[in-house]
């Protein structure tokens, strides 16, 4: 009876309410999976990333569709001769999101957030630094408290960062997630409630998008920030619709639930072209998927050795069989839409029989080693297994007998940098643009020839690293350009890895939405997009 | 029927005190850490790597950490996620009614098509229905569930345009805060139109999937049931005093027919509550199982333990339900002969 009551009073107020409701312009994206929080300093997956962007600003951006930096929170920098002095000119009249969580801010963005957003990562006393499992993953990787040696405030909205030594790339890594700016005021207003750990999950910021709700595994809403800098998004409601399965996410778009989607499914790519509502967007994704040797190793550590390996791998068979077409061929170790790119680099052409001719005059005749494949599939490397079965062939052409070995990932990841393999597949995915992310991190030693953790290879070139580390000191970038070319020049002689493949990046969209553009760094971001009836 | 209720709950106590230890040693003898399968490519400076399982509790001794686990168990604290940072309690409520809505549908679809199929198969035996029947249904019970969820998803979603493909409601018409956590109800309580028959629309395909496996059992277990219980002497008497066949079929033989049924029911549905984890998948449905997985991938313990616990506290609560419905529909069973 009661409930009978109930339904009966449901039905009258649908009427009611449904007649008076405009049909307002929504987009919906099937996004992955759910994010961990809305913090994206304590976030590394590009789920979770994706998941707060629209909520949030930094001071400075990447352009959409690029690496390339640009003013955001702040409208315009200074870097000081000596290279050791930033100084951010903040946006004035920036309104951080109000009625969010029962928040009303009082005053504008300015100078104090940016100092409260940076020191909540860097100094353990901060009051946040602790709030929900203060894991700051992405401030330590970019070498930030390496680097900085002081953010203060002239007045409300001028920043000056002080850092310890000239670094050309940290205004890249200034434009990545972690280094959001979130709201002082609204943290304060939570500490106040005794209710801090909300501040990760209900967020606050100055983005083109407010948050609306989130519900785990299901659904994420945001509508549109009718005071928004930027200028107020042409669509009214973004909605996050997180569908797991990639074929599933392929089969909502086809139906139009959703206007956007995470990659899809390679086996589905022929049919997604094929579709005349949907138009394929595809870049080269800013990765490299690599085959390292241990120049640590004997024979790994004559450099003809490892110019033979690279003439026995026929990695054309590789991008055909193992990236089905969904990637290209790498010849040096950053991918070809970075600048500084050399393409100038001749590639080693498969040539077994010359292989084994040099092998041969380096004495080697016949080699047992081990051949690592990662178990789990990454984003460089879509099938690793399948990869090492092929190369182990083709290097038993050569009179080589690889062995393939394998450990659960973390594991594998873990003896991959401790240096126990001979031969072994990695990769790495661009974090900020700048090559120094890539040549630095992957090929780097420290002041006293010690390999990087992130040097799989092991390899230590003098020339090479005095090539990036003055790189990375200048801020000229025609001049950086130059030492970068250099650097590639010397790793396609040297051989540390065998470049293998850049994997391309596929985004469907349909065609009623314009305005969306693929992010060589794997974001995907709608304050631009506009969606037709 | 009281005492009987007191010893199967007394029964209870050593499975769960079982279940904890091997939920938590299982866990910990897969292999990867946490902490490493995050970092990925990037890697973690054995320092901090430290930190981290410190702050964890990682880095105590094993017995340590299950007798921690243990007693916040019986105070009713079933951890924190490693991953979320929220409590595992509160994350398996907001999940868990979706499954159980999902778990409640199919298993009425797989009841309401499977016990009338079992019955007409069983008293048409050796007939074109019976092969049709249970040739349907071992199909439908060898079926990869992944492929028919897609197969369904192309067919009804895609080409014909019936159902919605994912999800539990069109997220462009309808915004209500979850109430219940059951869509079909919130639909109902937001009041917004059309809402209950949209969750009712999106409900239909992965009930189907869901469904499938359970609706082959219940339809060949109906019928072996009522092929025994047909040949029995009662049946024989209820005939030569000339009752109607419909009376002799659905009294007489049905409801003796039905004790294994309700079994293999009773187990199904833990089945139901644990196993959707590809129906979730496929159909983006917020459930547990889907939950669990990641889990599992994440190496997040607490997750993993709590949301174990928790499953295993439903299945029981449930077998205990069964066990008392026999006492129900078998007054023997209820006087202890």
């Amino acid at each position: 009876m009661k409930f009978k009551t109930l339904f009966a009073a449901a039905l009258l107020a649908s009427t009611v309410l449904g007649a008076g409701v405009a049909q307002a312009k929504s987009l919906v994206y099937c996004s992955e999976g759910s994010p961990e929080n809305f913090t994206p300093a304590m976030n590394t997956t590009g789920t979770s990333l994706d998941a707060a962007r629209p909520v949030y600003n930094k001071l400075v951006q990447f352009e959409p569709g690029t690496t390339k930096v640009e003013p955001g929170l702040a409208e315009s920098y200074d870097v000081s001769a000596d290279g050791k002095t930033l100084t951010f000119h903040l946006r004035k009249g920036v309104k951080f999101h109000s009625g969010v969580n029962g928040f009303t801010p009082t005053r504008d963005f300015n100078a104090d957030d940016v100092i409260w957003s940076f020191e909540r990562q860097w100094k353990p006393q901060h009051p946040y630094a602790k709030v929900s499992g203060g894991a700051y993953d992405y401030f330590n990787d970019m070498g930030m408290p390496d680097l900085l040696d002081s953010i203060t405030k002239t007045d409300d909205s001028t920043v000056v960062m002080k850092l310890k030594k000239p670094n050309a790339p940290i205004l890249a890594n200034l434009a990545m997630d972690f280094a959001t700016i979130q709201s002082a005021e609204y943290a304060d207003y939570l500490m106040k409630k005794g209710t801090p750990e909300q501040f990760d999950q209900i967020p606050v910021g100055t983005g083109a998008f407010i948050f609306v709700a989130y519900q785990k595994d299901a659904v994420i809403r945001f509508k549109a920030n009718p005071d928004y800098w930027g200028g107020k998004p042409k669509i009214d409601d973004l909605v996050y619709a997180i569908t797991p399965d990639a074929t599933s996410r392929y089969a909502k778009l086809k139906a139009n639930e959703c206007q956007v989607m995470f990659a899809p499914n390679p086996a589905d790519l022929a049919e997604i072209k094929n579709n005349p509502d949907v138009n394929l967007l595809s870049q080269a994704g800013l990765n490299i998927g690599y085959m390292a040797m241990n120049v640590q190793k004997p024979p790994f550590d004559k450099v003809e050795v490892r110019q033979a390996i690279a003439m026995a791998v026929d990695r054309d068979a590789i991008l055909k069989e193992v990236y089905q077409g969904a990637g290209q061929k790498a010849k040096n170790p950053i991918p070809p839409t970075m600048w500084s790119y050399d393409d100038s680099t001749v590639d080693y052409p498969y040539d077994p029989a010359k292989a084994a001719e040099m092998l041969k005059a380096a004495g080697v005749t016949s080699l047992d080693t081990d051949l690592w494949y990662m178990p789990v599939q990454r984003p460089y490397n879509p099938n690793a297994k399948r990869m090492g079965e092929m190369i182990q062939a083709d290097l038993a052409k050569v009179g080589i007998n690889a062995k393939l070995v394998t450990y659960e990932w973390g594991e594998y990841r873990k003896r991959m940098q401790a240096g126990e393999y001979q031969m072994g597949f990695l990769g790495w995915t661009g974090d900020n643009g700048d090559p120094d992310n890539f040549l630095a991190v992957l090929l780097g030693c420290d002041k006293d020839g010690k390999p990087n953790a992130n040097n799989i290879p092991k390899w230590c070139d003098a020339k090479f690293q005095e090539d990036i580390t003055k790189a990375a000191e200048i801020s000229d970038i025609a001049e950086r350009t130059k030492l970068y070319k250099d650097a590639q020049k010397i790793v396609a002689d040297q051989v540390p890895w065998l470049n293998i493949a850049h994997s391309t990046v596929f985004e469907p969209i349909r065609k009623s939405v314009s305005g969306y553009k693929v992010s060589p760094l794997g974001a995907h971001e709608f304050q631009d997009v506009d969606v037709a009836e | 029927m009281f005492r009987f209720l007191l010893k199967r709950l007394a029964l209870t106590l050593p499975t769960f005190f079982a279940l904890m230890v091997i939920t938590f040693m299982m866990i910990r003898l897969v292999p990867g850490d946490p902490i490493e399968v995050r970092r990925g490519e990037r890697g973690i400076s054995p320092e901090r790597l430290a930190e981290l399982r410190h702050e964890m509790g990682l880095d105590q001794p094993v017995w340590k950490q299950f007798a921690d686990y243990a007693w916040g168990l019986m105070h009713g604290d079933f951890g924190t996620s490693i991953i979320s940072k929220t409590p595992v309690i509160n994350e398996f409520l907001t999940l868990f009614p979706a499954t159980l809505e999902l778990a409640f549908c199919a298993m009425l679809f797989a009841i309401i098509l499977g016990i009338p199929a079992g019955v007409i198969a069983a008293s048409r035996r050796g007939g074109v229905y019976d092969q049709t029947l249970m040739g349907l249904a071992l199909t439908g019970y060898s079926m990869p569930i992944f492929w028919w969820g897609l197969m369904l998803i192309l067919l009804m979603s895609n080409t014909l345009q019936l159902t919605p493909v994912s999800g539990r409601i069109d997220l462009v018409k309808y915004y209500f805060e979850p109430v219940t956590g059951f869509m079909l109800i919130d639909a109902a309580l937001s009041g917004q139109k059309g809402a209950v028959l949209d969750a009712a629309r999106h409900l239909v395909l992965p009930t189907i999937v869901l469904g499938t496996v359970p609706l082959a059992v219940i339809a060949r277990m109906t019928r072996s049931a009522m092929l025994e219980v047909l040949e029995e002497d009662y049946i024989r008497t209820a005939r030569a005093k000339g009752l109607a066949v419909w009376r002799v079929i659905g009294l007489h033989a049905l409801r003796n027919a039905l004790i294994p049924v309700v079994t293999v029911i009773g187990l199904s549905i833990g089945g139901l509550l644990a196993g959707a984890v590809l129906t979730e998948t496929i159909f983006s449905w917020p459930g547990v199982g889907k939950w669990l997985i990641e889990s599992i991938g994440r190496r997040d313990y607490p997750a993993l333990q709590g949301g174990i616990m928790l499953i295993s506290t439903m299945v029981i609560v449930v077998n205990l339900i069964v066990d008392l419905l026999y006492g129900l529909i078998n007054p023997r069973i209820r006087h202890g002969h």
